[in-house]
């Protein structure tokens, strides 16, 4: 459970990094919290040659609301941006989310933009971003771009992210009123990766309702308003749909339940008001 | 301000600020930080466990925040300042109010997973009093999933930590 050799260098800025990243590509990494990477090192999953850190860098965790969006740096921790006194009105999901990612220990050094790069199919800030019609800016040395959460989770821990790429902030859209929002999880044990994860947006015209845990990346959809059984029967097309499997910790049957099940109640507590 | 890159094959020095006081020595890139305490500067308080931060027993204050020294690298703390277990005593081996409490609830047994508990505890203590909050049953045993305790079921640590919060 130790890592293999890597070379190290810190980087405190956006520019240090990119320039580290053309130079090495996909034979370096980016350690931000580390609390997936160094994981995943130590197990040997990976075995990069170079660590590019980012974690002291104060100019990639700001958290600053920009053009309607609350803008998180790559930097930035999951305990900064929960410890945020004015995030229950900007993004009034998160706080119902963040007590079912892994500990409090986690958060303190897990960054939200790790969480999402990390792209676990489990995980809930990807999920979140999905559901709020997020988006993600990727730099590289010259130039970036930014791209909506739909089209950044490709796979399996896969992203659209292109080897020479920063994932340097993402992007939530600040609540509207008339929005509520209502978030559900299963899991074997508190703060372990969910089973199933439920997220919902609803307001006066449509619904919009996104699963973790089930596929092999996140998955949303979006109806117009639906109640009663047209609800349930979308949420049962909904759970077919993500071809959910079999494995360790439960039946591909299981699954779907739960997602007819939380997806009903994320639902429920989504149009009731707060 | 450019870094220089750190290589692999070579040691290089490492100063942390130790419960108070300054400490060199040598690691390399890919030493954890658990084991730079451990081996580097002989502190045997901080425990490892798992390896992939799940169990909390190798768990410091990094500049005053709670998180796993085995999901750092000891280069990483460069610089910083680095409280353990050891630091929690005053230097006339008072126990802290906190420890007192352990001791007071029978809240350890092996002690295996303590000295990480003790360093989750002070540091969200800290930031909950700071903000004037006072934590329920339920949230403590929230900050406490983030450690594994085979020994006490948990109810005599959960009673430790409730009452120096409502002290």
């Amino acid at each position: 459970m130790k890592p293999a050799a890597f070379d190290y260098v810190r980087a405190d800025s956006v520019e240090a990094a990119c320039a580290l990243l053309a130079e090495h590509g996909d034979e370096a990494r980016i350690l931000a919290g580390g609390q997936s990477l160094m994981a995943v090192l130590n197990m040997r999953l990976a075995q990069p040659a170079l660590l590019i850190d980012i974690s002291r860098s104060a100019s990639l965790a700001r958290i600053e609301v920009r053009d309607g969006q609350l803008e998180v740096g790559a930097s930035a921790t999951q305990a900064a941006l929960e410890w945020r006194p004015t995030l229950t009105q900007e993004l009034p999901l998160l706080p119902l989310v963040f007590p079912h990612i892994s500990h409090v220990q986690i958060r303190n050094r897990g960054t939200v933009c790790g969480s999402v790069a990390h792209a676990d199919p489990s995980a809930e800030l990807p999920l979140c971003l999905l559901a709020l019609k997020g988006s993600v800016v990727l730099r590289r040395h010259q130039g970036q771009r930014v791209l909506p959460a739909e089209q950044f989770f490709t796979g399996m821990l896969s992203t659209a992210r292109a080897g020479d790429e920063l994932l340097q902030a993402v992007r939530f859209p600040l609540a509207r009123p008339g929005q509520g929002f209502g978030f559900r999880e299963f899991s074997r044990r508190h703060g372990d990766f969910a089973v199933c994860a439920v997220a919902a947006v609803a307001d006066a015209q449509s619904l919009r309702v996104a699963v973790g845990g089930v596929a092999d990346r996140p998955q949303v959809r979006e109806w117009p308003l639906l109640d009663g059984s047209a609800l349930d029967d979308a949420l049962n097309e909904f759970a077919w749909a993500l071809d959910a499997r079999d494995d360790t910790q439960i039946s591909a049957a299981a699954r779907r339940h739960l997602v007819r099940r939380l997806g009903r109640q994320a639902v429920e507590q989504a149009r009731t008001p707060v | 301000m450019t870094h220089p890159t750190l290589s692999r094959t070579q040691l290089h020095p490492v100063t942390i600020e130790l419960n108070g006081r300054t400490r060199q020595g040598h690691s390399a890139p890919r030493m954890l930080l658990s084991d730079y305490l451990r081996h580097e500067l002989g502190l045997t308080g901080t425990h490892v466990g798992c390896e992939h931060g799940v169990c909390g027993a190798c768990t410091v204050r990094l500049d005053g925040v709670a998180c796993r020294s085995c999901l750092t690298l000891a280069v990483q703390a460069d610089g910083r300042r680095v409280d353990t277990v050891e630091g929690l005593a005053g230097e006339d081996g008072v126990l802290s109010e906190l420890q007192a409490a352990f001791k007071r609830h029978h809240a350890l047994q092996c002690g295996f997973c303590t000295t990480g508990i003790l360093m989750s505890s002070a540091d969200w203590l800290e930031r909950l009093r700071a903000q004037g909050r006072r934590p329920t049953e339920q949230e403590v045993r929230d900050m406490l999933s983030g450690h594994l305790c085979r020994c006490t079921g948990y109810t005599p640590i959960v009673s430790a930590l409730m009452e120096v919060a409502h002290a």
